[in-house]
This record gives structure tokens, C-alpha cells and sequence, in this order.
């Protein structure tokens, strides 16, 4: 799959300029896949810090007991906003960005197969975010009922609710026009020579998360429609007196919700799969298992909703059922973990930045996975389930899975992108002091969720104080270590030592045999792969 | 657009508190040598069964860790490009890949079985001794003693001042309540539960019960404890603004002791039935009003009757307060659908109801002179 | 290396506004259905406009993508990827309406049955399908199937068969069988609508009524918006057939839309089984 033949530079070109247009509208109206995927890693960058932020302020409440800062409705709105913001604003749209970048390069294709489209999925963006962030400022505040909008609660709020139902809409539309695209480039546009078991891992899990987008983010969007409706439109879907269940709201969520946990970290999968080889100098270990484990872990997702659910209180059997589904999904995640340690495994390795991400979260993330493990037993959840234990989980999958994940794609990347090496000492220490703080902030979280603390408290009894405290500093120190990456970023954006073609001796894959930046239009014939 | 607890608000405020609290919060803390690490003491069978199930999947998870990390270890140790390592060029090994697929399968199975025998003793609420309704309300929770007619809220009991600071907190601080829920030890109790509003949760740690009460529906859970004593713990899904302040505790006493408390309760309740046809006087109303106040009320409505602006009406001026009875009384009797105003009758007394009204009528700036008396509610019940 | 030809080149299109007036366009109409449904004033004009920035945004962008298409500039690859966008985009509708015929199945099959075990809340409550739900008192008389939704299915269907004959028409290279098979589907639709909306004015139960009431206006109003959308679909390539736009080889957009409406037909059919019938 790395002998890979050019054709030449861009041929003549259909619309002439080989270079971008100027000013704003380059921005506004781009067609071009890298412009896109700049946009949406911006985006996503600004969304990041912004959700980062509430949650600085909710460590800050929850640094001793009693309420200091916050009122308990502020403190509940900016829970629900800072985990909204941080899946739909944050790391989808880093991916996509990834995707948009990276997609058409690592397969040969001159740019994604419906570029207006493209453009549009980038730009509802903003428009989600404005009405999300404008919620904020609307009398009765943001909406403050959980990410998870489960109804009754999310019937008492004012006008944020409706405002954040339709800007969860228009984040479908836009993740779905995403994933189509997604997908048409990936079966369509492949230059010759690419089939698909030579595609790099990246595509694979992008192939297949945008299945998954396909598939749930309409099912999202017709339990928030109905949200919406019995809002306003007098239907009794989640009310007992008109028949209707709230728990069938839960249902129908985490159909989504769950297989959107794995549209959150199936692409990282890909990511850490093309960074490991490329540090240990040794091709990646058992890419076809990869590829079935993938699909299994897709599969799988669509059969295991219920786990977020143990406690409503369905028939045994179903219970089983799903712990058992859940425990499932270990498997094909495990031979993901096994075949990254036996790429490891007599290489030649050496721990550049993009590296040292990639190895944190292959670690960071089993532990995550593990504890997701130990909620996926039935009993064991419903003692843990709604407490700190399952919010320790998720930042582990979350935070040392995705976003630790996006941070070495964009170490890995940035010289590509850029043109510029970024500066590698800084580089590190932006390594070091993320990794160190995030264990610092969530490890104690467990403790807490053993000992009773539940989620989504402004204020807690006293035995619960000391892990409190660590967490919030723990968290400051992640917070502001994290301003050192948007300084890393911006540095290697305006300069650096320049980068070369492939700046990465153990990288192979097609993007590497374009020059860095890459042209504005790349591969406008497609590139004979052998 | 954050509210601060007494409306000093400001960016400095909020730098300077935080920075109090970074100082003067850290030093007495970390003296304290109780750390919490596991689950607490299981008081229950079950609880216990639990607590050994999670105790096994850990040191299984550990193990599994140590056979993956410390290979990767070795590797990122031995395998250095800077100790001039030389890369090996396999990727593939089918049996390798065979084995690795085949063992999780077996311990996944190792695990399940224990968990699937327990969930199912979890499930079986047959042969119970004793059956209690649990009811949630936005914030507190109601027990009905199916079959003995007693009936009571359980609210919180820790004070306001506490939750603001300006009062040391007590032991139990935000895990303390009026009216605990009372068993008797040894006896299989069943609870049945539901939820008035929206969803909230049911949980003792030490006894592994967690339940959802759902709006409408029932489901139920049991335990059976056998040593007497209090325990304490919270609700657990998120419910609304009071969702922080909404703690469960249950006194576990001997069969004998829960006896006579029975009979105490249901003497309680005639006499409380008895004074629903008396006249009372404004102040007495009023006092009586202003404890109901604060522990139905003023979650939302704040204590001082200003409400939050856009999801809580004031009270202090308002239209309805200050206007008729009658209407005044409808909107506490019956709620609001569709809002976080819950409609009340069920929860309160007559006279509770009558006190509170009373008391909003005449308090901040309203001041009605109208005096409510229970019979006014009965007779507006529909 | 080996040299290609112009063919192989895959049109990227040149900066476009439509993208980002769109998304003014469903900023506008969603500020204006919050604002309209919290009975704020200025909610109407607002849907109204960002309604008509949609409606530009339509126009102006289906319009470029008809004069590339004309202008030749689309090859079969570009072809292949519209067909790809079009397929998964009706999965995407699929999955949606699974959603809707999951919250039918459950609340008729488990919530209600669960509810009338429920004898402690809701004393006399008993399953029976159709219902209002244990709270509300209504009784639910509901709209019988072997009347107008039996019409409707045979209308939806017949309009199945007038599409695929003009497709039939537009391979044999029978421009006026196209054009007439379009023609007739285009009747059917409007027709359908037409009979839905009576159905809806005469039924005795409205979407306030219980589950029964949320279920059925909601899955019959929905397809019947999906109904609508392929109508105007349909007259829109009518139009462009009968300025001769499709060929033997380049019919793409024909195809998209017979898909579609061939997708809302076996939605009415599951509809009719699952919402009227049984
Ligand atoms: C990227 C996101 C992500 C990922 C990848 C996962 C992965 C997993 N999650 Fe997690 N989860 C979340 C995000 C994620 N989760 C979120 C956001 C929530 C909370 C939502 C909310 O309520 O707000 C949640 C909540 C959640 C719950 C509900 C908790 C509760 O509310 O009570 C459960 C319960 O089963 C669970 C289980 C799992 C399991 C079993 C996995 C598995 O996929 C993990 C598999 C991995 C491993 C097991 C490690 C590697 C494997 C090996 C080394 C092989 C050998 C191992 C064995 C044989 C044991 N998760
Ligand atoms: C990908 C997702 C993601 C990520 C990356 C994070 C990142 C963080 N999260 Fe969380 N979180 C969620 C997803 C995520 N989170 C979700 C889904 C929930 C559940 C919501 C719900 O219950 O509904 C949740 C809930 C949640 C809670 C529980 C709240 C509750 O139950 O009441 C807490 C509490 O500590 C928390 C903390 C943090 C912290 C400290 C970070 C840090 O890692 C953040 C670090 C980043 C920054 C801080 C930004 C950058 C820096 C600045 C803005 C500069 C200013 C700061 C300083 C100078 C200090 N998150
Ligand atoms: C969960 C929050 C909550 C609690 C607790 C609550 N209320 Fe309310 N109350 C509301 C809301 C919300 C409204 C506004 C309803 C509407 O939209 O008209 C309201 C409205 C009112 C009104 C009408 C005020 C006006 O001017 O419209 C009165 C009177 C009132 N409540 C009294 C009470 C009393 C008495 C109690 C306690 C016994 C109480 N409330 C407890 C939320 C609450
Ligand atoms: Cu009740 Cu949370
Ligand atoms: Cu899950």
C-alpha cells in the first residue's frame, strides 16, 4: 500500500487558479476540502475552549462544599452546556475536520465528492452554536437538564429548550450531509489502484463512523422532535396520563447515544492506528483484524443502548441482555489494544509529540474502557450509575480517548498542514502537563463515584470534600495547560522550521508524497496506487 | 447572567471567593485522614454481593492490565529507535490474533456468570414482609406505608445557612432530613415507587438499592437489613434545581420499636385530621406558613418571594398573590400543568396549605390582611 | 506512470454562496419557529423571511447544479457520487421513521400494557388499542382503514407504477411517455394530499388525544410532508422534462426523485399496516 506513483503536478484545471481566493470569501463560500477542514478545526478549537471554560467554573463551585458561585440552576445549565457543547461542538467536529483534510489525501481523491455540500455541513456549525451559545442570555437561562434531555425535566424549561432542540437539529442535518459525503468520497473517489483493504486505517474508521452518523443522527433527531411536540404541540409521548412513557424518550435517545460514543472514538482508533506505525517504524499489526474489529465495535453499538438504563428498571432479561451485548463490545476492542502493543513490539521507536499522545491514550483509554467494563455489569451499576464513577468513565474514553487522540492527529498533522514543523519542545511539555493533570482531575472521580458522590450536584456532604479539592486543581492546571496548545498551534501556523514533504521518516501513507502544505488543488488526476 | 448567591455579583467577586476558597479551603482538609476509596460498608446481602463482585472484576481488570502494559513497557524501554533498536517487519499472526479473541471471551464469561445470578436476586421482590410507596416530588420524598393509612413527606432538614456558608456545616450536612423513612430490622421490605413529577432516583449505597421513580409507572426494588441504624443517601437523577438537595435517610430499628413507632404515626394522623376543622389566627398561620414555605416553596420562589427572574415567578407583588384568594389558592392546590409549578394539594394539609397562602399573602410587600383557614382550602378541593 | 485523460478529472466546483446563505437561511427559520412558539410577536416574520432565504437558497443552488449539469461538466464519476449521496440520504429518512414506528411499537405494545398493570396509579385503567392514555378521559374513535386510507394506498401505489412507466418511457428514449407518466404521478400526488387532508379534517381525534392522537398524527403527518416534498419534486423535474433536459444518459435527477417517491410509497404501506390496519 506505500508504493504509490504521481501523476505529475495538478494538471490544467477546469476553473483555472491553482491558488486560494482571497479574503473572507475564501472562508464563506470555500469548495476546497482543506479550507473546510481548517474551519471546522478552528471551530471546534474556539468550541473546545468555550465548553473547557464551563467546565473550569464548575470545578471551581465544586471545589469545597456549599454554594460559593453559583446558583444550583446556573450550576445545572452549565453541566448540560458543557457536555452538550463538548460532544456536538468539540470533538465531532474536530473529526470531520480530520476527515475533510485527511480523506482525500490519504485516498488519492481531488477533493470530497460533494464539495457545496461540504461547505454547508461546515457552516450550520456556527449557526447551532450561535442559537446554543444565545441560550445562554434568554430569560430562565441555557437549558439545564442534562445533555441527555430526558423529558419531564426538559418539559419545565423556557425558551433555551427550544432553542438548543432546533440547534441539535440543524447538528444533525449538518453531521449527516457530513456523513454522506463522507461516504460517497470514500466509495467513490479512490484513486485507482486503492481498494479498499489498502485503504489506510484512518479511512476505515471514517468509512465507518459515517455509517453511524447515517444511521443515528435521524433516530436523535425524532426524539427531540418529539421533545419538541409535547413541548408545544400537545402530543402525550412521554407523559403516563396520555399513555405515552418517559423512559421510551431514554430508549430512543441512546439508540443514538450510544453508538455516538463510538462515532466519538472510532476515528481516534484510526488515528492512534497511523501514528504508532509511524513512530515504531513497523507497519501496523494485524490491519484486517482492525478493519473486522471496527466493524464489529459498530455493529455491537447498536445492541447495547439499554446500559445507560440499568436503573429505570426493565424485565431481567432485558438486563441480561444488554450486559451481555456491553460486555461484548470488549472483544473487538480489545484486539485493537492487543495488535497497537504488538505494533509496538520490536519496532524502532522513538517519542515525538503526536507519539507520546498516542501512547497515553492507548493506556488512558484502556482504563476508561475497563471502568466502562465495570459499569456494563448490571449490579455493579445500579450501586455506580448517575454517580462521579461513570463521569470518571467517560472523561477517560472522552478526554484521554478523543480528545487526547485529535491533540496527537494534530501534532501528527500540523506540519502537513502547515508547512511548519511545530515547536517539538513545547510541544512535549503541552504533553506532559495534559497528561498529568487530566489523571490528576478524573482518577479521584472514581473514588468519589465508590463512595456515593452523585453527578450533576452543585454542592456535596462533607466526606466527599478532599477528592473534591484535587480534582478542581487538577483541573485548572489542565485547563491552562491547554492555552499552551492553542499557543503551540498558532506559533506553527505563522512559522517554523520548515517541514518538508514527509517529515516523518516511518509515515507511508499518500499525503506524504504531496508537499506540505499541500497544493490548493491536490490529486486533480488521481495518483496510480500499486 | 450567573446568579451569585446574594446578588453581589461581579467578575471580581468571583476571582476574590475563589481564591478565599483556594487558600482557606486546602489547609484544614488535608489533615483530614479519611479517604473514601471504595464502596461504602455494605448493610445488606445484596450490598455485600455486590461489593465482592466489583472487589473481583477490579483485581481481573488489573491483572489483564499488567499482562498488555507491562509487554508494552518493555517494548517502549527495549525497542528505542535511540538505542539503535532495528524495526522487525512482521504484521500478522493468525494464531496470535486467534488467542487473543478466544481468552477475553472466556473471562467475559467468568464475569458475567455471578452478575447474571445476582441480578436476578435483585429482581425478586416476592415474599416481602412489608410494602412502603415512595414517592418523588421536586424536592423530597414522600412514604406511604401501604395498608397502615401513614403517610409523610421527608424533606431536607439542612439548613440554608449551611448550604450559603455563613453557618458552619454540620456532620450530616446535605444528608439529613425532617421525617426519615423507619423499618424494622431483619424484615424484607418491599418499596414500590413512582415520582409525582419527573424522574428522580431512590438510593441507600449500603443497601445496593438504586431505583428511578418514574411519573406514572411503578417499579419496585427491595432490601432487608439486619442491623438497626441510620443510613444515608441521595437522590440520584438529576431533577431539577433542588435535584443536590434531595437526600433519602432510613432509620433501621428493632421489629419491637417499629411497632410502637406504627402506632405513634397513626395517632399523629388523628389528631392532625382533627385540627383541619379548627380557626386558627394570623399569626399562628403565619409561622406555620413560613416553615412550609421554606421547605415546599422557596427552592424556587426563593425565601424572599423574588423568584429567578424567567423561570420562577415572584411572589412578593405578584398578581396572583395579591389578587384574589381564591385564584391564589387554585395555584397551589392544583399547579400549573406544563410548568415546574407542582400542584400541591396532594403533598400538603389543608392547613399546611391554608398556612402557606396565609403566609405569602402577608409577607415582603404583599400585605392582603387576608387570613386562610383550612376549611377555605377543603372547600376549593375539588 | 500512466497518463490520464480530461475524463478522469472530477469537477470540483468553484466557491459557492448557496452553502452559507442556507445556513442563514436555517438560522432565520428556526430563530422564528422558537420565537413563534413561544408566541413572541416578531415569530411569523421571521419564520416568513428565513423561509424565503431558503426558498432563494433552493432556486439559486439546484439552479447552478442544473446549468453544470447541462453544461456537461458532470462525468459518470460524478454521477456514480450523486447516486451514492441520494441512496444514503433515503437511509438517513429510513432510519428516521424508524424512530417513529419504534415509539409506536412501544408505547403500544409495552407502555400501555405496563400502564394498565399499574392498577395502584391508574384504578380501571385497561390495554386496548386505540387509546388516550389513563389520565385523559377521551375515547378514541379511530379513522377506519378500508375507507380513504385504503383509497390513498391504492393511489400511492398506482402512482409507483405511472413513475416507473415514465422511466420506462425515458429509456426507450419516449420523451412523451415521460412527460405523461410524470404528469399522471404528479396528479396522484396532489390527489393523495388532497384525500389526506379531508381525512384529517373529518377524523374524530386530534394529536392532544393521548398516545393514540401523538402516534398517528405524527407518523401520517410526517409522511404526508415527505409526500408533499416529493410532489413539488416531481413537478420540478416534470418541468425540467418538458424543457427536454433529460437524455438516455444523463437522467440523474430523474432517478433521484423516483427513488424517493418509490421510498414514501412503502412508507405509506407500512403506515397503512401499522397505523390503520392492525
Ligand atoms: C468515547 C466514548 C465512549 C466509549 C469508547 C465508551 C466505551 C464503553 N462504555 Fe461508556 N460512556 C460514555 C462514553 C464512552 N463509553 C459516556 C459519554 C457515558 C455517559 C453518558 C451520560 O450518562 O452522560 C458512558 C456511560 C457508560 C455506561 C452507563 C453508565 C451509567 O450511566 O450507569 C456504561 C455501562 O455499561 C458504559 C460502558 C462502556 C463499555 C463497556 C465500553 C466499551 O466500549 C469499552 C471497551 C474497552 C475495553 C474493555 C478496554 C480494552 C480491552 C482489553 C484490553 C481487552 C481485554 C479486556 C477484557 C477481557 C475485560 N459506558
Ligand atoms: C469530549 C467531551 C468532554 C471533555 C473534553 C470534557 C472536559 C472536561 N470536563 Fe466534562 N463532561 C462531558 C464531556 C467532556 N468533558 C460530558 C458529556 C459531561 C456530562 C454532562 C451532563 O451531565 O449532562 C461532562 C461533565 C463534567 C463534569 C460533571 C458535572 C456534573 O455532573 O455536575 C465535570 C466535573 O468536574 C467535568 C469536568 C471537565 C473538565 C475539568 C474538563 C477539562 O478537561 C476541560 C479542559 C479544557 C479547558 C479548561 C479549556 C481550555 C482553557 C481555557 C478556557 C482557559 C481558561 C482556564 C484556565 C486559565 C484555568 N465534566
Ligand atoms: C419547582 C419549582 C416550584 C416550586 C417548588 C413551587 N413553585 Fe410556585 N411556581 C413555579 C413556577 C414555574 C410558576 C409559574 C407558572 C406559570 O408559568 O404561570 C409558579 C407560580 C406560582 C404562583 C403564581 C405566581 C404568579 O404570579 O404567576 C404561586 C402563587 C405559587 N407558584 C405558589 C407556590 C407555593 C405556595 C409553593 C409551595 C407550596 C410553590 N409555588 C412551589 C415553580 C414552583
Ligand atoms: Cu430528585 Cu434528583
Ligand atoms: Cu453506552
Amino acid at each position: 500500500m506505500n508504493t504509490t506513483t504521481i501523476n505529475g503536478a495538478a494538471a490544467h484545471h477546469d476553473h483555472d487558479h491553482d491558488h486560494a481566493p482571497a479574503g473572507i470569501m475564501r472562508w464563506l463560500t470555500s469548495t476546497n476540502h482543506k479550507d473546510i477542514g481548517t474551519l471546522y478545526l478552528w471551530f471546534s478549537l474556539f468550541m473546545f475552549f468555550f465548553a473547557g471554560a464551563l467546565a473550569m467554573v464548575i470545578r471551581a463551585e465544586l471545589f469545597q462544599p456549599g454554594l460559593q458561585l453559583l446558583q444550583p440552576n446556573v450550576f445545572n445549565q452549565l453541566t448540560t452546556m458543557h457536555g452538550l457543547i463538548m460532544i456536538f461542538g468539540a470533538i465531532m467536529p474536530a473529526l470531520v475536520g480530520f476527515a475533510n483534510w485527511q480523506v482525500p489525501l490519504m485516498i488519492g481523491a481531488s477533493d470530497m465528492a460533494f464539495p457545496r455540500l461540504n461547505n454547508w455541513s461546515f457552516w450550520l456549525l456556527p449557526a447551532a452554536g450561535t442559537l446554543l451559545i444565545a441560550s445562554f442570555f434568554v430569560p430562565g437561562g441555557a437549558i439545564a437538564g442534562g445533555w441527555t434531555m430526558y423529558p419531564p425535566l426538559f418539559m419545565q424549561g423556557g425558551i433555551a429548550y427550544d432553542m438548543s432542540i432546533l440547534a441539535v437539529h440543524i447538528l444533525g442535518i449538518s453531521s449527516i450531509m457530513g456523513a454522506i459525503n463522507i461516504i460517497t468520497t470514500i466509495l467513490n473517489m479512490r484513486a485507482p489502484g486503492m481498494t479498499l483493504m489498502k485503504m489506510p486505517l484512518f479511512v476505515w474508521t471514517w468509512l465507518i463512523t459515517a455509517y453511524l452518523l447515517v444511521a443515528v443522527m435521524p433516530v436523535l433527531a425524532c426524539a427531540i422532535t418529539m421533545l419538541l411536540t409535547d413541548r408545544h404541540f400537545g402530543t402525550h409521548f412521554f407523559d403516563a396520563a396520555g399513555g405515552g412513557d418517559p423512559i421510551m424518550f431514554q430508549h430512543i435517545f441512546w439508540f443514538f447515544g450510544h453508538p455516538e460514543v463510538y462515532i466519538m472514538i472510532l476515528p481516534s482508533f484510526g488515528i492512534v492506528s497511523t501514528v504508532i506505525p509511524t513512530f515504531a517504524r513497523k507497519p501496523l499489526f494485524g490491519y484486517v483484524s482492525m478493519v473486522y474489529a471496527v466493524a464489529s465495535i459498530a455493529f455491537l453499538s447498536f445492541i447495547v443502548w439499554a446500559h445507560h438504563m440499568f436503573t429505570t428498571g426493565m424485565p431481567v432479561a432485558g438486563q441480561l441482555f444488554f450486559m451481555y451485548a456491553t460486555m461484548l463490545i470488549a472483544i473487538p476492542t480489545g484486539i485493537k489494544v492487543f495488535n497497537w502493543v504488538a505494533t509496538l513490539w520490536r519496532g524502532s521507536i522513538s517519542f515525538e509529540t503526536p507519539m507520546l499522545f498516542s501512547l497515553a491514550f492507548v493506556f488512558l483509554f484502556t482504563i476508561g474502557g475497563f471502568s466502562g467494563l465495570v459499569l456494563a455489569l448490571v449490579p455493579v451499576d445500579i450501586q455506580l450509575q448517575d454517580t462521579y464513577y461513570v463521569v470518571a468513565h467517560f472523561h477517560y474514553v472522552l478526554f484521554s480517548g478523543s480528545a487526547m487522540s485529535i491533540m496527537a492527529g494534530v501534532y501528527y498533522w500540523l506540519p502537513k498542514w502547515t508547512g511548519h514543523m511545530y515547536d517539538e519542545k513545547l510541544g512535549k511539555l503541552h504533553f506532559w502537563l495534559t497528561t498529568i493533570a487530566f489523571n490528576v482531575t478524573f482518577f479521584p472521580m472514581h473514588f468519589l463515584g465508590l463512595a456515593g458522590m452523585p453527578r450533576r450536584i452543585p454542592d456535596y456532604s462533607l466526606q466527599f470534600t478532599d477528592f473534591n479539592k484535587i480534582a478542581s486543581l487538577g483541573g485548572f492546571l489542565l485547563g491552562a495547560s491547554q492555552l499552551l496548545f492553542l499557543y503551540v498551534v498558532i506559533k506553527c501556523v505563522r512559522g517554523g522550521e520548515p517541514a518538508g514533504n514527509r517529515p516523518w521518516d516511518g509515515a507511508d501513507s499518500l499525503e506524504w508524497t504531496q508537499t506540505s502544505p499541500p497544493p490548493y488543488h491536490s490529486f486533480v488526476t488521481p495518483p496510480l496506487v500499486k | 447572567m450567573l446568579n451569585f448567591p446574594d446578588r453581589r455579583a461581579g467578575l471580581s467577586f468571583f476571582a476574590a471567593r475563589l481564591l478565599i476558597g483556594l487558600i482557606a479551603g486546602l489547609v484544614p482538609s488535608l489533615s483530614r485522614a479519611e479517604y473514601a476509596l471504595n464502596l461504602p460498608a455494605p448493610a445488606s446481602d445484596l450490598a455485600q454481593s455486590i461489593y465482592d463482585l466489583h472487589t473481583l472484576i477490579l483485581w481481573i481488570c488489573l491483572v489483564i492490565l499488567l499482562v498488555v502494559f507491562v509487554p508494552m513497557a518493555i517494548a517502549l524501554v527495549k525497542h528505542r529507535k535511540s538505542a539503535g533498536y532495528q524495526a522487525a517487519k512482521f504484521h500478522d499472526n493468525l494464531l496470535v490474533e486467534i488467542i487473543w479473541t478466544i481468552i477475553p471471551v472466556l473471562i467475559l464469561f467468568f464475569m458475567a456468570r455471578p452478575a447474571a445470578s445476582l441480578v436476578v436476586s435483585m429482581k425478586d421482590t416476592t415474599k416481602e414482609d412489608l410494602t412502603i410507596k415512595v414517592t418523588g416530588y421536586q424536592w423530597k420524598w414522600e412514604y406511604e406505608y401501604l395498608g397502615d393509612n401513614i403517610r409523610f413527606m421527608s424533606n431536607t432538614s439542612t439548613p440554608k445557612e449551611q448550604i450559603e456558608g455563613s453557618q458552619p456545616k454540620g456532620e450530616n450536612y446535605l444528608l439529613e432530613v425532617d421525617r426519615p423513612l423507619v423499618v424494622p430490622a431483619g424484615k424484607k421490605v418491599r418499596l414500590v415507587m413512582t415520582s409525582s413529577d419527573v424522574i428522580h432516583a431512590w438510593w441507600v449505597p449500603a443497601f445496593g438499592v438504586k431505583q428511578d421513580a418514574i411519573p406514572g409507572f411503578i417499579r419496585d426494588s427491595w432490601f432487608k437489613v439486619d442491623k438497626p441504624g441510620t443510613y444515608r443517601g441521595q437522590c440520584a437523577e438529576l431533577c431539577g434545581v433542588g435535584h443536590g438537595f434531595m437526600p433519602v435517610v432510613v432509620e433501621v430499628v428493632p421489629p419491637e420499636q417499629f411497632a410502637s413507632w406504627k402506632k405513634e404515626q397513626i395517632a399523629m394522623a388523628a389528631t392532625a385530621a382533627a385540627n383541619a376543622n379548627k380557626t386558627y389566627g394570623m399569626a399562628e398561620l403565619k409561622a406555620l406558613g413560613e416553615k412550609v414555605y421554606s421547605a415546599n416553596c422557596a427552592a424556587c420562589h426563593q425565601p424572599d418571594g423574588a423568584g429567578l427572574p424567567g423561570a420562577f415567578p415572584a411572589l412578593n407583588g405578584s398578581k396572583i398573590v395579591s389578587g384574589d384568594k381564591s385564584g391564589h389558592i387554585d395555584i397551589v392546590l392544583n399547579g400549573k400543568p406544563a410548568t415546574a409549578m407542582a400542584s400541591f394539594g396532594k403533598q400538603l394539609s389543608d392547613l399546611d396549605i391554608a398556612a402557606v397562602v396565609t403566609y405569602e399573602r402577608n409577607s415582603w410587600n404583599n400585605k392582603t390582611g387576608d387570613v386562610v383557614q383550612p376549611a377555605d382550602i377543603a372547600a376549593r378541593r375539588k | 506512470m500512466q497518463a490520464h485523460s480530461d475524463s478522469n478529472v472530477y469537477y470540483v466546483p468553484p466557491p459557492s454562496i448557496w452553502p452559507l446563505v442556507g445556513s442563514v437561511a436555517l438560522l432565520t427559520l428556526a430563530t422564528g419557529f422558537v420565537l413563534v412558539m413561544n408566541k413572541i410577536a416578531a415569530g411569523p416574520y421571521v419564520m416568513t423571511l428565513g423561509m424565503g432565504i431558503l426558498l432563494v437558497m433552493l432556486f439559486g443552488w439546484f439552479g447552478t447544479v442544473i446549468k453544470e449539469s447541462l453544461a456537461g461538466k458532470y462525468s459518470k464519476q460524478v454521477d456514480s457520487s450523486f447516486r451514492w449521496g441520494m441512496v444514503w440520504f433515503i437511509f438517513s429518512e429510513v432510519m428516521f421513521f424508524a424512530g417513529f414506528f419504534g415509539a409506536l411499537y412501544y408505547a403500544r405494545n409495552l407502555a400501555v400494557p405496563w400502564l394498565a398493570d399499574t392498577q395502584l396509579l391508574w384504578p380501571g385503567f385497561s390495554a386496548a388499542w386505540p387509546t388516550a392514555g389513563p389520565g385523559l378521559k377521551t375515547v378514541i374513535d379511530p379513522v377506519n382503514a378500508w375507507g380513504i386510507p385504503a383509497l390513498n394506498t391504492l393511489i400511492l401505489l398506482s402512482s409507483g407504477a405511472t413513475v416507473t412507466w415514465a422511466h420506462w418511457g425515458l429509456q426507450k428514449g419516449n420523451q412523451r411517455q415521460l412527460k405523461l407518466g410524470l404528469a399522471m404521478t404528479v396528479a396522484l400526488g396532489i390527489l393523495f394530499i388532497g384525500f389526506q387532508i379531508h381525512e384529517y379534517a373529518e377524523a374524530a381525534f386530534s394529536i392532544r388525544d393521548g398516545i393514540y392522537g401523538a402516534t398517528f398524527y405524527m407518523l401520517t403527518g410526517f409522511h404526508g410532508f415527505h409526500v408533499m416534498m416529493g410532489t413539488v419534486m416531481l413537478i420540478v423535474i416534470l418541468f425540467r422534462s418538458l424543457a427536454g433536459h433529460f437524455t438516455l444518459e444523463h437522467h440523474f435527477a430523474f432517478e433521484a426523485v423516483a427513488w424517493y417517491w418509490h421510498f414514501v410509497d412503502v412508507i405509506w404501506l407500512l403506515l397503512f399496516v401499522f397505523v390503520y390496519w392492525l
